[in-house]
């Protein structure tokens, strides 16, 4: 791995300063892009650690739901989102593995949108609000497809809220090598309607499944989507799953995700 | 070159660091503390676990910067203060836990890991839990077996298949 000057500010003022550098890159819990400098696939010249910001970290209840601060690890959501919010909490408990899950954050997988990442759905499927050291994003907006997002140069995540959701579930087909999503659906059912996250799925990332929406606000049993199908053409095919298979995946899983969310 | 000082299986340590250097590096190589193993070094097999403030992490995707003043607990420090074998040690020697050994440290400081927040852990809560921990002999089962043993628990109907 190249080197390059670590700094960590302690204060959300400071990090901000800090990645007004050339070449600065923000560092969460690392678990993703410290494996990627490795492989020297990044070459940030100052990396800036968010992990040392008290006003990044913790989960409380506030105006509009639950808030996530963005260096919260899913450790911590698994361990206090459960009484409000357990499908988040269990989703947060089976990201990686238990070392993984002790430095990887809620902001840091948001920021990079790996189209197989379990926070994207859960964050699209709730109409949860990235909130930044600049501006408020809805999730429709913020996810741009595989890697990308509306974040700018040099913007920070600082926090993620969460509608509460009357009924809601994640359920995610592992690829058991990686423990990535190799499909995974989040369903919440909302007093306006259902909403429906995939990831994992598809090649533009993650994405919300319309047709299943409209069913499931007009009946929320996996039967409602009996009927339906899922488009195969824009689907991620490789030697864990072709095409055709994700896409029955997606079905399969949403009418898991109803059933499960009772 | 920066200074990292942090507490090291409770003496107060310092060894210098570039930017790049990981927690794994610097308890190798900084410290001599060569019991944290580094099996694959792209944070999947687990071998380099160690507790930071009392949580497992894999020390090989970690910035030794990033943990400055941190407490930090090493394979090293699982021995009992006379120098014989902690509990989990001893189970995992009493009850065939390791071939080769090189997971061993890992597998050992991830037990440990569990054994706090859950001190009686059913079979299948121990191999949930050592699912980021890989042994390439497969000895799982003589693995979790020591797991349970530790934890108290009677073993003798747990098949060593």
């Amino acid at each position: 791995m190249h080197n390059f000057d670590f700094v960590k500010p302690a204060s959300i003022a400071d990090a901000v300063k800090a990645m007004g550098h050339d070449g600065a890159q923000a560092l969460s819990g690392g678990q993703t892009l410290i494996p990627t400098m490795k492989q020297r696939l990044a070459a940030p010249t100052v990396l800036v650690s968010l992990t040392g910001i008290s006003e990044m970290k913790g989960v409380c209840m506030g105006e509009g739901g639950l808030h996530i601060g963005a260096a919260t690890p899913h450790a911590v959501v698994a361990a206090e989102a459960g009484a409000v919010y357990p499908a988040l909490a269990a989703l947060a408990a089976g990201i990686g593995d238990p070392a993984v899950r002790s430095k990887g954050t809620i902001g840091g997988s948001l920021a990079n949108n790996d189209p197989a990442a379990c926070y994207p759905s859960a964050v699209l499927a709730s109409g949860a609000t990235v909130v930044t050291n600049r501006r408020k994003i809805a999730a429709d907006d913020y996810f741009q497809g595989m890697f990308t997002t509306a974040l700018d140069e040099g913007e920070i995540i600082t926090e993620v809220v969460f509608p509460i959701p009357q009924k809601a579930a994640y359920v995610k087909f592992n690829q058991p090598a990686s423990r990535f999503a190799l499909t995974g659906v989040f369903v919440a059912k909302y007093p306006g309607g259902v909403r429906v996250a995939v990831t994992g799925a598809s090649a533009s990332g993650v994405f919300r499944w319309a047709e299943a929406e409209a069913a499931l606000s007009a009946n929320f049993a996996a039967g409602a989507i009996a009927g339906l199908t899922v488009d195969a053409s824009g689907m991620i095919g490789d030697l864990h799953g072709t095409q055709a298979y994700r896409a029955n995946l997606v079905k399969v899983l949403t009418g898991r995700a109803v059933t499960a969310a009772g | 070159m920066t200074k990292v000082s942090m507490t090291v299986n409770g003496r107060a340590v310092s060894a210098e660091t570039e930017g790049r250097t990981l927690l794994s590096a610097y308890l190798r190589e900084g410290l001599r503390l060569t019991g944290t193993h580094v099996g694959c070094d792209t944070s999947q097999c687990g071998a380099c676990v160690v507790h930071v403030d009392g949580k497992p992490v894999k020390s090989c995707t970690v910035f030794a910067q990033d943990v400055a003043g941190a407490d930090v607990r090493t394979i090293e420090g699982m021995a009992n203060a006379d120098g014989s074998l902690g509990v989990i040690q001893q189970a995992f020697q009493d009850h065939h836990g390791l071939q080769c050994g090189f997971c061993t440290p890992g597998m050992v400081m991830s037990a440990a890991a569990l054994l706090a927040e859950n001190p009686k852990p059913t079979e299948h809560e121990v191999r949930h839990y050592l699912e980021g921990n890989i042994c390439r002999c497969t000895g799982y089962h003589n693995i979790v077996k020591a797991v349970m043993a530790a934890s108290g628990q009677d073993v003798s109907a747990l098949a060593a298949e």
